[in-house]
C-alpha cells in the first residue's frame, strides 16, 4: 500500500507541474490584464501540434523542438494581443472574453480543417528510468524537469529584469506605471505574450508525453480554471501549487476508488473553493 | 469585495463558454462534410442507368443501402476501414452486373452515407434521415456498439432491416428488435478465447486484471469475460473502467502494479487502447500476458513499435484465417461470396500491399450477409429478405454466419467464432500471428512477454 502510494504521489506530482505551468500562462494573463483568455485551450493544443510537426516532419528532438515553440507562441501571443485583446482592455470584461472566444472558434476551426480530430502521437522514447523505489517514463521526467524550468526561468524574468517588473508594476497600477514612463500597451502585449507561451510550452511538453488532437487543449484548459481558483487568481506561484495538487488528486485518488471518481473530486473541490475561499490558497493578486 | 463576485461570475461564464466552445466549434466544419461524401455517391447512379439505356429489356433496380461512417471522432479510423470494406463489396456486386432475381431484374445497390462524428445523437437523426428523406431499403450500422444501439431503435422504429457490423455488444439484440441482425461475434464470447489461451499456456497463472474502456461495449465484453475467467477459478485482482477519453493511464498502471496480476486483459477501442500499450511499455510493468480489445488486430499497431510485441488481442477475421470453401464443405455449410484471399488481394491492389483489417473484412461481410438474403429471397420486399436472413446459416471468407432467431436474442450472431492474435518480432520485423484457437494457429505464442 505504501509502495503504491508513494509511486502514485511521485508520478501525480510529474503531471502536476506541467499542469501548473499551462495554468500559470492563464493566470499571469488574468493577473496583468483582467482578461480570462478563453483561447487559452486551443493554445495549448497548437503547442502540442508545433511540437509534433517539428519532431515529425524535421526531426528535431522535442525539447529542442518546445524551445522553439516557445519563441513561436511568444510572438504569436503578441499578435493575438494587438488583433483581439488590446481594442478591448477597457471594455467591460464581457468584450474581452467573447473576443478570446473567437480566437478559441478560430484556432479550433482551423485545426480541425487541417489536422482532423484524429489523435496524433509524438514518437519518441527515452526508454524506462528505473530508480529501484520508483519507475516512471524517461521523457515524462525530463518533461516535468522542462517545466520546473521555465517556471524558475519566469520568476527570474519576473522579478529579475525590467521587462518583467515593468509586468508587475501595470498589473499592480496601470495608470501609476504609466505615469512612470511605462509604455504600458507594449508591456500589455508582452504580458500576453508570456502567457501564451507558457500554454505552448505546456502544451509542447504533453505532447511528448501524451496522445494529443486538436480538441485536447480544451480539457487541460478546464483544468488551468481548476488550478487558477486554487492557487489563487492571477498569483503564477499558487499556480504552480494549484497544479502540484490536481496532480496529486490525480495521482492518488485511484489508489482508493475507482479513476473515474478522479473528475468528480476536482470539481467539487473546485466549486467548495469558489465558495469557501474565492481567493484561492495563495490570495489572489493585489 | 465585489472584485471577488466579478471573479466568480467571469469564471462560470467563462466556463460555461468553452464548454459550449468546443462543440460548437467541431461542428461547424464537419456540416460540410456530409456533402462531400454525397458528391461521389451522386455519380453512382448515372453510371448504373448508362447500361440501362442499351438493354431496357432487363429490370434494374436500385436499391439504396443507407448508413453513417464516422469520419471524424474517436472511432474514426475503424469506421474508415469499415466503410471501405462495405463499399468494396457494393463495388463487387455492381461491377458484376448486380443481383439477378428470379422475375428478371437486376438489382443495383447505392450507398447514402453520413458523417455521424462518432456521437450518438448525430447516429439517430441520420438514420431518421436515411429512413425519411432518402428512403434507404436497407440499412447497415455505423461502427460502434454505442452508436449501432442508437441506430437500431431508428431501424426497427421504421422496419427497415439493418446488417449490424463493427457492433459486438449483445444487449442490442437483447431489446425483442426484429429487423437487426448482427455480423459480429457479441461481446460476451470476444475474450474467452485470451482466457483460454492463457490457461493452456501456463497452469500456474491465476490472477487476472481486468481495465477496460466505460464504454458499452467494452463494459460488456469484460464483464463476460470476467464471469468466464471466475468460473474457470481465476482470481479476479483488479475490474477496472476508465473514462473513453483516457490519455494517461499512468495512475492505472501504478494500481495495476500494486495488484501484480499474470495477466491483464480488457481495452476498449483503438485510440485507448494503443496509449494504454504504450503507457505500459514505457512504464517497464512486469506482466506475462496482455489481451486488449480492438486496437491490437489493427495494422496501425504496429506503429508502437516494441511496446506491441507479445501483445495479443481477439479479432474477428484476420487475413489468414482458414475459412474456404473446403472448410465449409467439411462443415456441411453452404459457402457464399469471394474466398479470404482474393479479398485480402482486392484490399492490398487497392492499399499499398496493406493488409485488411477486420473492419474491412466486417463491413464487406456486412454487405455478403444482405446480398445473400435477397439472392434466397428472390426480391428486395422486406418481409422476404427478413424470412431470408432468418434462416441464413453460411459460411463466408468471414466465418460462419448464423443468426439467433429465438424471442429473447433475435438477430444476435450465434455461428461466428474470434481469434486471437499476437504481435511478435521477425527480425527487425513486427508481424502479426494468429495464436488461437490452435488449429488455426500460424505462430506459437510468446509467454510470458515479460
Amino acid at each position: 500500500m505504501g509502495d503504491v502510494l508513494f509511486t502514485s504521489a511521485i508520478d501525480g506530482l510529474l503531471i502536476g507541474v506541467i499542469y501548473g505551468l499551462a495554468a500559470m500562462g492563464l493566470t499571469l494573463i488574468f493577473g496583468v490584464m483582467d482578461v480570462i483568455n478563453l483561447a487559452h485551450g486551443p493554445l495549448i493544443a497548437l503547442g502540442m501540434f508545433g511540437v509534433y510537426l517539428l519532431f515529425t516532419f524535421l526531426g528535431l528532438n522535442p525539447f529542442l523542438a518546445v524551445a522553439i515553440v516557445a519563441v513561436i507562441g511568444l510572438l504569436l501571443g503578441v499578435v493575438i494581443y494587438f488583433i483581439a485583446v488590446n481594442r478591448v482592455i477597457d471594455a467591460p470584461p464581457l468584450s474581452s472574453l467573447l473576443s478570446t472566444f473567437s480566437v478559441n472558434m478560430i484556432i479550433i476551426g482551423i485545426g480541425t480543417a487541417m489536422l482532423s480530430t484524429s489523435s496524433y502521437n509524438v514518437d519518441y522514447s527515452m526508454g524506462t528510468m528505473d530508480l529501484g523505489f520508483f519507475r516512471a517514463p524517461g521523457a515524462r521526467i525530463a518533461a516535468s524537469l522542462v517545466a520546473l524550468l521555465t517556471t524558475a526561468l519566469l520568476y527570474i524574468f519576473l522579478y529579475r529584469t525590467r521587462p518583467g517588473k515593468y509586468i508587475r508594476a501595470v498589473a499592480n497600477n496601470r495608470i501609476s506605471a504609466e505615469l512612470m514612463g511605462i509604455p504600458s500597451t507594449r508591456i500589455l502585449a508582452l504580458a500576453f505574450g508570456v502567457g501564451v507561451m507558457l500554454a505552448t510550452v505546456a502544451g509542447g511538453l504533453i505532447a511528448t508525453i501524451l496522445p494529443i488532437n486538436i480538441l485536447a487543449g480544451g480539457s487541460y484548459e478546464l483544468k488551468s480554471f481548476v488550478i487558477v481558483v486554487l492557487g489563487g487568481l492571477g498569483n503564477p506561484l499558487g499556480a504552480l501549487l494549484g497544479g502540484l495538487i490536481l496532480g496529486l488528486i490525480e495521482g492518488i485518488v485511484p489508489v482508493f476508488m475507482k479513476t473515474t471518481w478522479v473528475p468528480v473530486i476536482e470539481y467539487v473541490l473546485f466549486v467548495l473553493i469558489l465558495l469557501v475561499r474565492p481567493q484561492g490558497i495563495l490570495g489572489a493578486k493585489e | 469585495m465585489s472584485r471577488k463576485w466579478i471573479f466568480v461570475a467571469l469564471l462560470v461564464l467563462a466556463l460555461t463558454l468553452a464548454a459550449c466552445g468546443g462543440q460548437k466549434a467541431t461542428e461547424a466544419p464537419k456540416a460540410e462534410q456530409p456533402a462531400a461524401t454525397e458528391a461521389p455517391k451522386a455519380e453512382q447512379p448515372k453510371a448504373t442507368e448508362a447500361p440501362k439505356e442499351e438493354a431496357p429489356a432487363a429490370k434494374e433496380k436500385t436499391v439504396v443501402i443507407g448508413f453513417t461512417a464516422s469520419q471524424t471522432g474517436k472511432y474514426n479510423v475503424s469506421s474508415t476501414r469499415q466503410t471501405t470494406g462495405l463499399q468494396m463489396w457494393m463495388d463487387d456486386v455492381n461491377k458484376a452486373g448486380g443481383v439477378k432475381l428470379a422475375d428478371g431484374t437486376v438489382v443495383k445497390f447505392k450507398a447514402v452515407s453520413y458523417d455521424d462524428e462518432s456521437n450518438k445523437d448525430r447516429v439517430q437523426e441520420l438514420y431518421t434521415k436515411l429512413a425519411t428523406d432518402d428512403k434507404a431499403d436497407f440499412l447497415i450500422s455505423p461502427y460502434s456498439s454505442g452508436l449501432t444501439a442508437a441506430a437500431a431503435v431508428i431501424a426497427e422504429q421504421y422496419g427497415i432491416p439493418m446488417i449490424t457490423t463493427g457492433a459486438a455488444s449483445d444487449a442490442t439484440y437483447k431489446q425483442g428488435y426484429t429487423v437487426v441482425y448482427q455480423a459480429y461475434t457479441p461481446a460476451s464470447r470476444y475474450l474467452t478465447g485470451a482466457i483460454d489461451l492463457l490457461m493452456n499456456l501456463d497452469s500456474n497463472a491465476k490472477k487476472v486484471a481486468f481495465v477496460y474502456e466505460n464504454s458499452k461495449f467494452a463494459t460488456g465484453v469484460n464483464e463476460a469475460a470476467k464471469a468466464y475467467a471466475e468460473d474457470k477459478g481465476l482470481d479476479v485482482v483488479l475490474f477496472e473502467g476508465y473514462d473513453p477519453d483516457t490519455k494517461d493511464f499512468n495512475a492505472i498502471i501504478n494500481k495495476i502494479e500494486a495488484a501484480a496480476p499474470d495477466a491483464i486483459l480488457g481495452g476498449g477501442h483503438f485510440q485507448d487502447g494503443s496509449t494504454f500499450a504504450r503507457q505500459l511499455y514505457e512504464k517497464g510493468t512486469k506482466v506475462k500476458f496482455i489481451s486488449l480489445l480492438v486496437a491490437p488486430p489493427e495494422p496501425t499497431f504496429a506503429e508502437l513499435g516494441d511496446a506491441a510485441v507479445g501483445v495479443t488481442g481477439p479479432s474477428q477475421w484476420e487475413p489468414a484465417a482458414k475459412y474456404t470453401p473446403e472448410s465449409a464443405k467439411a462443415a456441411g455449410l453452404e459457402w457464399f461470396g469471394p474466398t479470404g484471399e482474393s479479398f485480402t488481394k482486392a484490399y492490398q491492389a487497392a492499399h499499398d500491399g496493406e493488409d485488411p483489417s477486420y473492419h474491412v473484412a466486417g463491413g464487406y461481410a456486412a454487405g455478403l450477409i444482405l446480398q445473400k438474403a435477397i439472392e434466397t429471397a428472390g426480391t428486395v420486399e422486406k418481409d422476404a429478405v427478413l424470412k431470408a436472413l432468418d434462416a441464413t446459416d453460411m459460411m463466408i471468407f468471414f466465418g460462419h454466419i448464423k443468426f439467433d432467431t429465438s424471442a429473447d436474442a433475435h438477430g444476435l450472431q450465434v455461428g461466428h467464432d474470434m481469434i486471437l492474435i499476437q504481435w511478435q518480432k521477425e527480425g527487425d520485423k513486427l508481424v502479426k500471428q494468429v495464436v488461437w484457437p490452435e488449429a488455426g494457429a500460424t505462430a506459437k505464442p510468446i509467454y510470458p512477454i515479460h
